[in-house]
């Protein structure tokens, strides 16, 4: 069985391309909360909820919105045969931190709901899942780097051994120093298209030069 | 505090804590529904609402039951607080 890579995207600091061409960047350094609202409303994601989000969850949406919209035959999937892979090196130590600060002063001690429900680095798929309905299956890994033969090796065993059709596998770190995201999608495919564009044979290989271009 | 007065702050409040970035304070209408149709808030901003209430006016909502009808919409939620500062 084939699959390839029918879309991608990644953001660095102040920089977004998708496909391998820019898509969006900031003329001047933003801190990462500014860029990324920035992104929102250049990208018209409208989706409110957005805003609610941490930064990681900001990071891994942005990416995925990007990709997905860039794969247009994925709509059309059974949503239960969509599986959601994701790593990171720093897990969700960002909100971590910011929830271990809101209850670290015992006279004003009110820990913020929706900061602690970030104190997970899964809920980047929980937020996708919810917005697009998808409910196959979920796995996230935490790696002290990104690791493209994990990633590889997950995806295909569930396209090989499950009913998934389609993965949407990605890398997002969000710490202080070292935020960036990488999203691409995977498809079935017994054959490849004539003329198929970007897409590409679903590689290790091909993954880690993706996400180092 | 009047009524009006405490409706005015709650929409400031509710705003600022729930990062509702595409809303206005002036454009909460005091009698929509905070939850469903009206502002759309999910089960973690009701959450939000009650450490709202508590670090704002220090009110403590010792009944869960209570809270559906105290978080109907924000004339509710002024009523409520109006009401315990008597």
């Amino acid at each position: 069985m084939n699959a390839i890579i029918s879309s991608y995207c990644k953001i660095v600091p102040n920089k977004i391309s998708v496909g391998g061409k820019l898509f969006f960047e900031e003329a001047s350094e933003k801190e990462l909360p500014e860029f990324l609202s920035a992104a929102y409303k250049y990208g018209e994601l409208n989706y409110p909820k957005f805003h609610k989000m941490d930064k990681l969850c900001k990071l891994g949406m942005l990416a995925t919105e990007l990709a997905l919209r860039n794969c247009p035959d994925w709509k059309a999937l059974d949503k239960s045969r969509i599986a959601l892979i994701f790593s990171n090196q720093s897990s969700s130590l960002d909100s971590d931190r910011n929830h271990a600060h809101a209850i670290s002063d015992k006279q004003n001690y009110f820990p913020s709901p929706s900061v602690f429900v970030y104190t997970l680095p899964n809920i980047i798929m929980g937020e996708i899942a919810i917005k697009h309905k998808i409910s196959g299956e979920n796995a996230f890994f935490i790696s002290n780097q990104f690791d493209p033969e994990l990633l590889f090796s997950y995806s295909t065993i569930l396209l090989q051994t499950t009913g998934t059709e389609f993965v949407v596998c990605g890398w997002v770190n969000c710490d202080r120093t070292h935020n960036d995201a990488f999203v691409y999608c995977v498809k079935k495919s017994n054959f490849k298209e004539q003329n198929s564009g970007p897409e590409l044979d679903h590689t290790s290989e091909n993954i880690r030069q993706l996400y180092n271009t | 505090m009047e009524v009006q007065e405490i409706i005015k702050n709650l929409k400031v409040q509710i705003v600022e804590q729930l990062n509702l970035e595409e809303v206005k304070p002036e454009d909460i209408d005091a009698n929509a529904p905070l939850f469903g149709d009206g502002l759309g808030l999910d089960s973690i901003d009701a959450l939000e609402l009650i450490v709202l209430l508590e670090k704002n006016y220090e009110i403590k909502i010792q009944d869960p039951k209570e809270a559906k009808a105290i978080f109907t919409s924000v004339q509710t939620m002024a009523d409520y607080v109006a009401s315990k500062m008597k």
